[in-house]
């Protein structure tokens, strides 16, 4: 069997247990109620993971517009940039991918002699996990973006009301 | 972001992403930046002569306590035991059901455990237990007790606030414990040793100096108000006054201060002043009662008091009839629930009533004071305003219904009554996200500081994940609100959670609606906008 399609037929398994490892790195309570509550507004955090999840797995196997990864990445990094983690933690979910793939078929796949394939597709993954880089490092400076844009929102209402005093002034 | 820890040669490859599974009742707070308000200024502290003045950050080592911080903290939670009877119902009822937990805003943003208002509250009633009740006291930790320690108050400080007392979490409570006053105490003993914040203690200080928060002087208001008119001359060609101070008006207006000094709330002030020349009402502004808002109810109920006293006072002196309220958040909570307790009965005051209308507000029978939308609704429904809606018809609107008028008014249906008149694009956020279940901005109880962005925007995704929603199924491109802190606070959050949705006010919409008597053709909005052409179809939802 073809490596791709091999993947394609495992994709359920492999996503199950890729999201599992993403929860595994919040404190359990939280990670039980990211996993059980399917209700996307109220768990916005598990919605986002579980469907850019999906749309990562499935970019990996076919070809796919680039800004289609790319926004599946923000979703989530937009997320995990104001979350309570180191740089390195918030795009871990990246690599983990390959930890799934090797526990949920790595066995398989060594038995069907595919695991040079597989290094293929690990590369591509690798390609993904230096996008999120991209994506956290343009998260964290909006972050600062809009706390400054909101320090400058009160300075030009401060100028406004300052200008119009000169104008009456004048007057 | 959390901050790097240095480690060892040997550590370098020992890397584990699950958290270590500690116990809740060991504190472990971390005070990096971003994610805790500043401490109060010396001088503010000095100006309302509060306890333990001093420089102190929250990020220091030493949080300068006075010697005897723990008995003032445990004689402060007896007597608060004391006076309010339901602090200690509570304390005491609470079954740890766990219906509270994922409904924070800022346990769903951050997957913090501490965040779920039901672990909130255990780290004060941990403490309530071990010195209050008989099991904590012989038990210890077997009945869910622990000791009062340095650690323990720097865990209440991060937690509580990180609270925005929004009530969204006593909505499901089957006991109906209101977990907001649980923060309110919790804030009400850290201020016995002198902990609290910059953005509270500064708004409180100049509130009590000057009327307002932003501490602003009569003159200055006074300006400020002629500048509005000045714009609104050039808007609409009508030369509007507007009365400061004017004794026997029938009716004070008290608005929010950052109405008249921040954006974009200044247009929701343009829309009041319109709204009001128009109706031709006999009403008056005040110097004195400059500030709607309380920002005391973040620090203790006796300075929300202290600082509400004004409302009432200056509606004596200038001798009005009733007294109206413009947009605003919490400061509807103190007027609704607190004013006629704190300082009424106000019986020199008349039940309001409506001079166009003749309506009778009775639900502000008691407090005499009255919602700006509750108002005009009515004048809308009895056709007493001329409007053309097509004025915003660049925007699609959604309305988020802020914490307070919603869960402590019950004000749902009016500030959209509003909208649907004055709009012909309008489309409601999904039911669990709205109304008394609307998700709290998550920079209000004095949490909106720029230095605690990052923990503003964990606390806000909730709300913008909803907003979000309209906006890919609606295109919807503008958020109407009434509250201030909504106002100022959901700017920054939709930039980095949904750009390309603007924030305004209910009565800014009416303004830019409103066709004036005598008033020039209009060719911009409120903003100074030009206006585009009207829609053919409307979907008002």
């Amino acid at each position: 069997m073809d490596i791709k399609d091999f993947l394609a037929q495992k994709r359920e398994v492999v996503l199950k247990r890729w999201l599992e490892l993403i929860l595994d790195t919040y404190p359990a309570d939280a990670a039980n109620f990211l996993r059980l509550e399917k209700d996307r507004f109220k768990n916005p955090v598990g919605h986002v993971l579980t469907q850019g999840t999906g749309i990562l797995y499935d970019a990996l196997l076919d070809e796919k517009d680039p800004d289609d990864i790319k926004k599946a990445l923000d979703d989530i990094i937009r997320v995990l940039a104001v979350q309570d983690l180191m740089p390195s933690q918030a795009i871990a979910f990246v690599f983990q991918l390959k930890q799934a793939i090797r526990e949920e078929a790595g066995q398989a796949i060594c038995g069907q002699d595919l695991f040079d394939a597989l290094s293929h597709y690990e590369v591509k993954i690798d390609t993904i996990a230096l996008c999120a880089f991209d994506v956290y490092a343009r998260c964290r400076e909006e972050v600062h973006s809009v706390r400054s844009s909101e320090i400058k929102t009160e300075r030009d209402m401060a100028i406004r009301l300052l200008n119009m005093l000169k104008r009456s002034e004048k007057q | 972001m959390a901050e790097e820890k240095l480690k060892k040669p040997e550590e370098m490859f020992d890397v584990s992403l699950t958290p270590e599974a500690g116990d809740w009742m060991e504190p472990a707070v971390s005070f990096r930046k971003g994610t805790y308000c500043y401490g109060a200024p010396l001088k503010h502290q000095r100006y309302l002569d509060l306890p333990n003045q001093r420089e102190w950050q929250p990020g220091d080592a030493d949080w300068k306590l006075p010697p005897d911080w723990k008995e003032t903290i445990l004689e402060g939670m007896e007597r608060l035991i004391k006076r309010h009877r339901s602090f200690r119902l509570f304390l005491d009822i609470c079954v740890r059901c766990g219906a509270c937990a994922d409904k924070c805003h800022f346990f769903i943003g951050s997957g913090d455990p501490k965040n779920m208002p039901v672990l909130r509250a255990e780290l004060l009633r941990s403490v309530y237990r071990r010195y209050f009740t008989p099991e904590g006291r012989i038990f210890g930790r077997y009945a869910g007790a622990r000791d009062l320690t340095e650690d323990v108050l720097k865990e209440w400080f991060y937690y509580f606030f990180q609270c925005t007392e929004c009530r969204r979490c006593s909505v499901y409570c089957p006991y109906g414990i209101d977990t907001c006053e649980i923060t309110m105490m919790a804030r009400e003993l850290l201020n016995l040793v002198g902990c609290n914040i910059q953005w509270v203690i500064e708004p409180a200080s100049n509130c009590f100096r000057t009327g307002n928060h932003l501490g602003v002087p009569p003159h200055a208001f006074q300006e400020t108000l002629g500048f509005a008119l000045d714009e609104l001359k050039d808007l609409t060609g009508i030369a509007i006054e507007a009365p400061i101070n004017r004794k026997g008006a029938e009716v004070l207006f008290v608005a929010p201060s950052a109405d008249y000094f921040a954006s974009p709330h200044w247009y929701t002030f343009l829309g009041y002043l319109m709204l009001f020349h128009e109706i031709g009402l006999d009403y008056t502004w005040s110097t004195y009662a400059s500030e709607g808002g309380n920002f005391g109810l973040f620090h203790s109920m006796e300075l929300a008091k202290r600082l509400n006293a004004k409302i009432y006072a200056e509606a004596k002196r200038l001798k009005v009839k009733w007294v109206l309220g413009g947009e605003c958040g919490h400061m509807w909570r103190t007027l609704h629930q607190y004013m006629d307790t704190f300082n009424g009965p106000a019986d020199f005051l008349e039940e309001p009533v409506s001079p166009l209308t003749g309506t009778r507000f009775e639900n502000a029978r008691s407090t005499k004071m009255v919602h700006i939308t509750e108002f005009t609704a009515d004048l809308l429904y009895h056709n007493k305003l001329k409007l053309d809606k097509s004025r915003n018809d660049q925007w699609k609107i959604t309305f988020h219904d802020s914490c307070n008028p919603a869960r402590a008014m019950g004000l749902f249906e009016e500030p959209r009554y509003v909208i649907r008149q004055t709009c012909n694009h309008f489309y409601e956020m999904p039911e669990n996200t709205i109304r008394e279940k609307t998700f709290c901005c998550g920079s209000g109880a004095g949490l909106g500081a720029d230095e605690n962005m990052e923990i503003r925007l964990r606390g806000g995704l909730p709300r913008a994940n909803a907003v979000k929603y309209v906006k890919e199924k609606h295109g919807v491109n503008m958020l109407a609100c009434i509250c201030a802190i909504d106002k100022a606070a959901l700017p920054p959050l939709l930039e980095y959670w949904v750009p390309g949705v603007g924030v305004c006010g209910v009565h800014e919409l009416l303004g830019n609606a409103l066709v004036m008597k005598g008033g020039q053709e209009r060719t911009t909005n409120l903003r100074g906008e030009p206006l585009t052409p009207p829609d053919e179809a409307t979907d008002v939802r």
